[in-house]
């Protein structure tokens, strides 16, 4: 590892950025990316699978508005299926996205500054892919809008006691406000790119795009607030955003869902899942467009970090809900906990359990967090296991609860199947799309990171 | 306008420019340098304040809207639960002065620079491009009471700047 440039923090694994970067040639670097690369084959082959697989996307929901909800599995007493656990999925993915620009920003931590725009994407559009479920579960698409409050001729309203209608603000909330953070973040960096440009439709494209920023002084010191603001507005919603989705489950009466442990297990969750889908798609795009030494081994090694925090945190949800389902004393909880390790979907349960709490046992080692190709194996277990986890705790409360009677299994249908098929085309274009028009690094924010920005005042001449 | 190397140079720079009596004069630079608002004498708080009343709107309005929905628009009587119910109210409250704060921040920072703009003098110095890449400015506007073409090219010039060149209105 070469010698650590002159840096604020302490070293461990290598530097922030690589030693012999400037600012000019981070700007061109990066700036090269969207502007100079030619496509190549292997990114056009990526973006043609994941278009294909977003054809599934098309293909589920058009058969879905043919028919209704009744072509996926769901039926009494599973009526939350694959739309619910996807829901649920996506959205947490989305989360580390905003832990990275926000709080991670408030708390100082520089090294973020070179994976937030990434994330930060990865996170709108998660967010989107989450959206689209309940939309698609209400059966009625179109009538979506009934869900927002505004005068109409039926005179009803939403119920602002339920925690269906706080998601849909919390959601609605959480996609708006991380446009508008990423927006802003982009702006600086639209400039250089729009400077950097030679031909003349991307000048007026990124022209535009920058709203014709000009570096100003003035300009930056109240960017910088706005910035630092918007930060610590996202910071709680971030947190508030998994707590609501939790409450769906937690106001509930089911046994299993019930529980005042769900909205910090969660989040904890969301960040986990979120973390470990950042490193599977940072990986291989940092090793593809030759990025190593900006996305160094010192990155995927905190994230690995963050990504094992955030997994003994999941790890002792789990715990704390077994604990409770023998301690609880409530025949029905107990019951669930048991139907969970042993009844028709232990299988997944057990796999869960392999995959978030002995998996990420292995990120205790150094090796491990700097092997970015073993790592990567990690974080796809990681994500698997978080999809179980949702779905764990979606299908195995509804299935069985209070009278034997009422009990029934759930399986996915192809249509499932296609549509959660479809909205990973839809993410892996959108992020293919994105790596080659945007920045995919914050470039003005890299170049804080340089030791020669720091400002060193000739003594007067 | 006088272009710089390096940061240290354009921070001493701002600082006798202001020293030297001229208000009106900005510095372009990469990246955020925050020894320029100190040199600069720029203290603009008003996004913070616009952010606060957005958020307190926000907060307010959410809070009003769920209330008067449940108490006045649609009063449901369940099992004789009180119409406002304020606990069940927070997450729409929250969310609400999240949303209205965090759009007023975004908006009152462009608002407040003059963005968009699709037009500026400044971009007619060739070299300004590397404003936004590797080089360091500053610029004296020519409606500065003290400005004298002449003059103030001179003082420029006195500041030590890789060069110095007329902004082209």
């Amino acid at each position: 590892m070469a010698q650590p440039v002159e840096l604020p923090s302490k070293i461990e694994v290598g530097p922030v950025i690589d030693e012999g970067h400037s600012l000019a040639s981070v700007s061109d670097k990066i700036a090269g990316i969207v502007l100079k690369r030619k496509i190549t084959l292997a990114w056009l082959f990526g973006l043609v699978i994941s278009f294909a697989l977003l054809q599934c996307l098309m293909a589920g929901a058009t058969w879905l508005f043919v028919k209704g909800v009744g072509v996926w599995g769901i039926n009494i007493p599973v009526g939350w299926g694959f739309a619910i656990v996807n829901f649920v999925w996506w959205i947490g993915i989305g989360h580390a996205g905003t832990l990275i620009s926000a709080i991670l920003l408030l708390l100082n931590q520089s090294w973020r500054n070179a994976i937030n725009r990434f994330a930060e994407a990865m996170t709108l559009f998660a967010v989107m892919c989450a959206g689209m479920f309940p939309v698609l579960h209400t059966g009625r698409p179109w009538l979506a809008y009934w869900l927002f409050p505004y005068p109409n001729t039926m005179d009803l309203w939403p119920q602002f006691r339920s925690p269906l209608i706080w998601d849909v603000f919390a959601v609605s909330t959480y996609l708006t406000i991380s446009a508008v953070f990423w927006y802003v973040g982009l702006i600086p960096d639209m400039a250089t790119l729009r400077d950097g440009a030679t031909q003349r439709w991307k000048q007026v494209i990124f022209g535009f795009l920058s709203l014709g920023w000009r570096s100003s002084a003035r300009h930056w010191q109240r960017y910088e607030k706005a910035s630092l603001l918007l930060a610590g507005l996202a910071t709680p919603l971030v947190l508030s955003v998994h707590t609501v989705v939790s409450f769906d489950f937690a106001v509930a009466m089911l046994p299993g869902w019930h529980t005042t442990i769900f909205p910090p297990y969660f989040v904890a969750g969301a960040i986990y899942s979120g973390f470990a889908m950042v490193l599977a798609l940072m990986i291989p795009a940092r090793t593809f467009f030759g990025l190593e030494d900006i996305i160094t081994i010192r990155h995927l090694n905190n994230m690995a970090k963050v990504t094992l925090a955030t997994g003994l945190i999941v790890g002792y949800g789990y715990m704390t809900e077994a604990f409770f389902g023998y301690y609880g004393a409530d025949i029905y909880e107990k019951y669930e906990t048991l139907n969970r390790m042993g009844g028709p979907y232990a299988p997944f349960y057990w796999t869960l359990i392999l995959c978030n709490i002995i998996a990420p046992q292995f990120l205790w080692f150094k090796r491990i967090r700097t092997s970015p190709g073993i790592l990567w194996c990690f974080a796809i277990i990681v994500n698997i296991g978080m999809w179980l986890e949702r779905f764990v705790i979606v299908i195995v409360s509804l299935q069985r609860d209070f009278l034997p009677s009422s009990w029934g299994m759930y399986w996915p249908t192809v249509w499932d199947w296609a549509v959660f098929a479809g909205t990973l085309g839809l993410f892996l274009t959108l992020m293919f799309i994105f790596v080659r028009i945007l920045p995919m690094i914050t470039i003005f924010e890299l170049r804080l990171l340089l030791p020669g920005a720091r400002v060193k005042e000739p003594v007067a001449r | 306008m006088a272009e710089f190397e390096t940061p240290g140079q354009l921070v001493a720079a701002a600082r006798r420019t202001r020293l030297a009596g001229f208000r009106n004069f900005d510095a372009y630079t990469p990246y955020p340098i925050h020894d320029l608002d100190e040199a600069m004498d720029l203290h603009d708080n008003r996004v913070s304040l616009f952010t606060l009343i957005g958020g307190l709107i926000g907060c307010a309005g959410g809070f009003g809207l769920a209330s008067w929905v449940e108490a006045v628009a649609l009063p449901l009587n369940i099992g004789g639960r009180p119409f406002i119910s304020a606990p069940m109210y927070i997450p729409i409250t929250f969310e609400l002065t999240v949303l209205v704060g965090g759009l007023t921040a975004a908006i009152s920072m462009l608002l407040m620079n003059g963005l968009p703009s699709p037009y500026h003098p400044v971009f007619n110095v060739e070299r300004f491009v590397n404003a936004s890449r590797n080089k360091f400015f500053l610029c004296i506007e020519s409606d500065d009471p003290k400005f004298d073409l002449r003059e103030t090219a001179g003082f420029l010039e006195s500041l030590d700047p890789e060069e110095v060149a007329e902004v082209a209105r």
